[in-house]
């Protein structure tokens, strides 16, 4: 194999000395060759790596493999999903609840998998619903929305979901600076009136259950995207900014006038220290917290009725800015977490700021002037270097372990590596097209796994066989095993992806669960057995107490329902073999169908509003006699006397 | 004679491995079942492979009219084989030291063997007659009736010994530790029957 790359780049060579027109189609047909065998992973055979794409506007998470660009599952979270009933079954409902009532969707932007020493652990993936602002955890051992917390006095949720090295604590930052608490108040005196809150969500090591520890009420900017500081820099936080001007309208002009917004640099670790030490104060607030238990299969919502804030000036020395050009986006800190990278969206040249030469100037007291109380650091004193790299629109950086690094270019369509330290720009390459995110699996961690790198693209274009206007986003991987990246694949995504994490497949395919044991369910209508299968009814409600199994429900005869009940099947499925799913629905339920796994219970309600016998069957082709899995419900006018009724097989 | 009556008093106690191990193992795969489904035949019940292989099998059994697989009470060798066992080895252990202590001759030693081969005949036996009534003695109302080419109704004796392909399913049965720890044993005691045997001519 190395061989035949040095030829091909020999070959290459010579030719671009020849002829440099003919270069690129001469050497594609060699390069491509060996691109299938790069991504080719043989039927039966299975991935490297995990990827894990944002859903973006489709409020969900999916999943794919690396290198084949594969799609495995759409894991619902933000979202309704009628695919297996998520927000539409009883259990998962309350998975939806805010403080504004039930959302049916958000906009899934930044999932980040837990880490304890700053590596990949593979516990949990936590995401962030930008607008209703939520954090959300997926369990993956399930691979299923496990926990959502609302973020009270936030809005955008865009800085976020972003996890310290230990997972101690979920990050969510507001995107959109506004009233804290939530008045009716003139938006043109936003300026030095609104807040920023950064969130601080605790995480509990033994079973991931968060809770919000203190949000930090910041001066009212935009807080766009934040990275955890690593290794010599744990403990701190880093948000960029834009917005500085405090502008509350036509942004794109109005908050593009400061040469410089900042990097918010934050002491989390003093902030912990002065709340522990009863310090902070206590707000009224509202908002949901809904957890999925995994045994009974049911989520449920409380309301929190207060949170912890903490004012910035009130902690000396826990917050600094760092000036940092032309609007920010990107804030991605290296493996070391020596460096701390801004990326300047309106600019060619990204920045890099020093964490040793941050804490010298902190020590030495070399401040800027302060704003709204808080220090800003000299630029000239914390920057490490500039990388002078020619493309338009830095985004997003990611690193690969060997002392590089990654940005993508938005404007100008491409990945640029550079090396940490020199600056220099080693390589770039074309991507199709606006890359938004990149992702190495672990690449924003202390450990990266630098194999391959993801770029995630915003327009497609003719990438693909045209679908009318609108089109699924590409993507496009890249092997980075060499000193330079090669384009190996081109795929389709789902939704709008903003950031992935990626991990090592045998991270979590040996742990990933087969079945819910049946023995374990502890859903408060489940039925062990068919012997206990029966149907009660409670006034004008009826709970219909039934099981599945290969091929049949029980009971599949039911009689004695009328109009104007509201009748719910309590579905137990009773197999316990991997990938046996029972699926039901009825004929005019006013819901989704239910996808019920092994050991599963999962609740829909039926309202009939006709006199009549209406069919139910089994929607997953589960077994050679899926086709026979169904049954009836006799339907009655409401002043029927005709007695509840139920039976299989008489 | 004291060798020879030492591996009489180790022998036997190899069958005690008869009540950790399974004695055999029936191996079902299917393209749909990767990791197959498994029985382990215990001498006092069977028990899935994995957890919930039995339930497995006898859920997919049903189709085609198999009974589902006996639990312990449904077959009395499970109750029995447990036993016969135990005084098997209490017996051959004791011959073992009395033969040590000159109590008595290798012929014992071979006696016990011989016991030990007829009853372990008489077990295949047994186990081969349930495979039938399990394969064969299938419900009418199945669901599924297949026929062989030549029309008569197809039935689903697992092997007792070896692989045979059932429908979609590759069936491999085959002796597992227990009995491989029982062939041990015994061989064994027919050693220590066999030096006892060439001690006595010597002298």
């Amino acid at each position: 194999m190395k061989i035949n790359n040095h030829l091909i780049v020999t070959m290459g060579a010579a030719l671009m000395l020849v002829s440099c027109g003919q270069q690129n189609q001469s050497s594609n047909g060699a390069l491509s060759s060996s691109a299938a065998e790069k991504v080719y992973v043989a039927p039966g055979e299975q991935d490297e790596f995990y990827a894990f794409l944002s859903g973006g506007y489709s409020g969900n998470l999916t999943v794919y493999g690396l290198p084949s660009g594969r799609m495995f599952k759409e894991i619902p979270v933000f979202s309704q999903f009628p695919t297996s009933g998520y927000g539409y079954s009883e259990e998962t409902k309350p998975m939806l609840n805010t403080s504004h009532g039930f959302v049916p969707w958000d906009d899934l932007h930044h999932p980040d998998i837990s880490q304890t020493n700053g590596e990949l652990d593979g516990r949990w993936i936590f995401v962030n619903g930008n607008n209703t602002p939520r954090i959300a955890r997926v369990d993956l051992s399930t691979f299923e929305t496990a926990e959502i917390i609302e973020v009270p006095n936030s809005a955008g949720n865009h800085s976020s979901s972003f996890i310290t090295e230990n997972t101690e604590y979920v990050v969510a930052g507001t995107r959109f600076a506004v009233p804290v608490p939530q008045r009716d108040m003139s938006i043109s005196e936003y300026k030095g009136n609104f807040k920023g809150a950064l969130t601080f969500i605790s995480v509990a090591p033994e079973d991931g259950a968060m809770d919000i520890k203190f949000q930090l009420l910041m001066p009212g900017f935009n807080y766009d995207l934040s990275h955890p500081g690593r290794g010599k820099s744990h403990g701190w936080f880093f948000f960029t900014t834009y917005n500085t001007e405090e502008a509350n309208t036509l942004l794109e002009v109005n908050a593009s006038q400061n040469d410089k917004d900042f990097i918010a640099a934050i002491n989390w670790k003093k902030i912990e220290e002065y709340v522990n030490n009863g310090g902070g104060t206590t707000m009224p607030a509202n908002y949901a917290h809904n957890v999925y238990d995994e045994h009974s299969h049911t989520g449920t919502t409380t309301m929190k009725k207060e949170v912890i804030t903490v004012d910035p000036t009130e902690v000396p020395g826990a917050v600094y800015f760092l000036p940092t050009p032309k609007s920010p986006h990107g804030c991605d800190v290296d493996p070391t977490g020596q460096y701390i990278i801004g990326n300047g969206k309106l600019s060619a040249d990204l920045t890099v700021h020093s964490f040793d030469k941050m804490i010298a100037a902190i020590e030495g007291e070399k401040f800027d002037g302060e704003a709204y109380g808080i220090p800003i650091l000299k630029f000239e004193d914390v920057l490490a270097g500039q990388v002078k790299s020619g493309g338009l629109g830095p985004l997003h950086t990611e690193f690969d372990g060997k002392g590089n690094a990654y940005t993508t270019f938005f404007i100008s369509s491409e990945v640029v590596k550079w090396k940490l330290g020199t600056w220099e720009v080693i390589d770039r390459k074309p991507t199709y097209y606006s890359v938004g995110h990149l992702m190495i699996p672990g690449g924003n961690s202390r450990k990266p796994f630098g194999k391959y790198v993801v770029a995630m693209n915003k327009i497609t274009k003719d990438r693909y066989l045209p679908t009318g206007p609108e089109m699924e986003h590409s993507a496009q991987i890249y092997d980075i095993s060499g000193d330079k990246m090669e384009l190996i694949y081109d795929f389709p995504t789902h939704g709008e992806p903003h950031y992935a994490a990626g991990c090592p497949a045998d991270l979590l395919a040996p742990k990933s669960q087969k079945i819910y044991r049946l023995d374990e369910n502890e859903h408060p209508y489940a039925v062990k057995t068919p012997t206990d299968a029966k149907v009660v009814r409670d006034g004008n409600e009826v709970h219909i107490y039934m099981s599945t199994i290969r091929s049949h429900f029980t009971p599949d005869n039911i009689e004695g329902i009328k109009v104007g009940d509201k009748v719910y099947f309590h579905i137990t499925n009773h197999e316990q073999d991997f990938d046996v799913p029972h699926g039901f629905s009825i004929l005019g339920q006013n819901t989704s169908e239910l996808l019920v796994m092994p050991g599963q219970t999962k609740t829909s309600v039926w309202e009939p509003k006709q006199v009549g016998v209406w069919p139910f069957y089994c929607t997953d082709f589960c077994s050679a006699l899926h086709q026979e899995m169904q049954g009836y419900v006799r339907v009655s006018p409401a002043n029927s006397n005709l007695e509840l009724k139920w039976s299989l097989g008489e | 004679m004291k060798k020879a009556s030492l591996l009489m008093i180790i022998g036997p106690l190899f069958l005690l491995g008869l009540y950790v191990f399974p004695l055999w193992n029936i191996m079902l795969g299917a393209p749909q079942y990767p990791d197959p489904l498994g029985l382990n035949i215990h001498i006092s019940g069977l028990q899935g492979d994995n957890e919930f292989d039995i339930q497995n099998i006898d859920g997919l059994n049903h189709y085609i009219g198999m009974q589902t697989l006996p639990k312990p009470e449904d077959m009395w060798e499970f109750g029995t084989f447990p036993i016969i066992i135990g005084i098997m080895v209490a017996i051959g252990v004791l011959i073992g030291f009395l033969g040590y202590f000159g109590k008595v001759s290798y012929k014992w030693f071979i006696g016990w063997f011989a016991l030990m081969s007829i009853m372990g005949v008489l077990g295949m036996y047994d186990f081969n007659e349930w495979l039938v009534d399990y394969g064969t003695n299938l419900d009418s109302n199945a669901i599924m009736k297949l026929t062989n080419p030549d029309g008569t109704p197809m039935t689903y004796k697992p092997p007792l010994f070896g692989h045979v392909k059932m429908l979609n399913f590759d069936v491999t049965s085959l002796p597992s530790i227990g009995a491989w720890l029982m062939f041990i044993g015994m061989m064994l005691t027919l050693t220590a029957g066999f030096m006892g045997w060439k001690n006595t001519k010597k002298q």
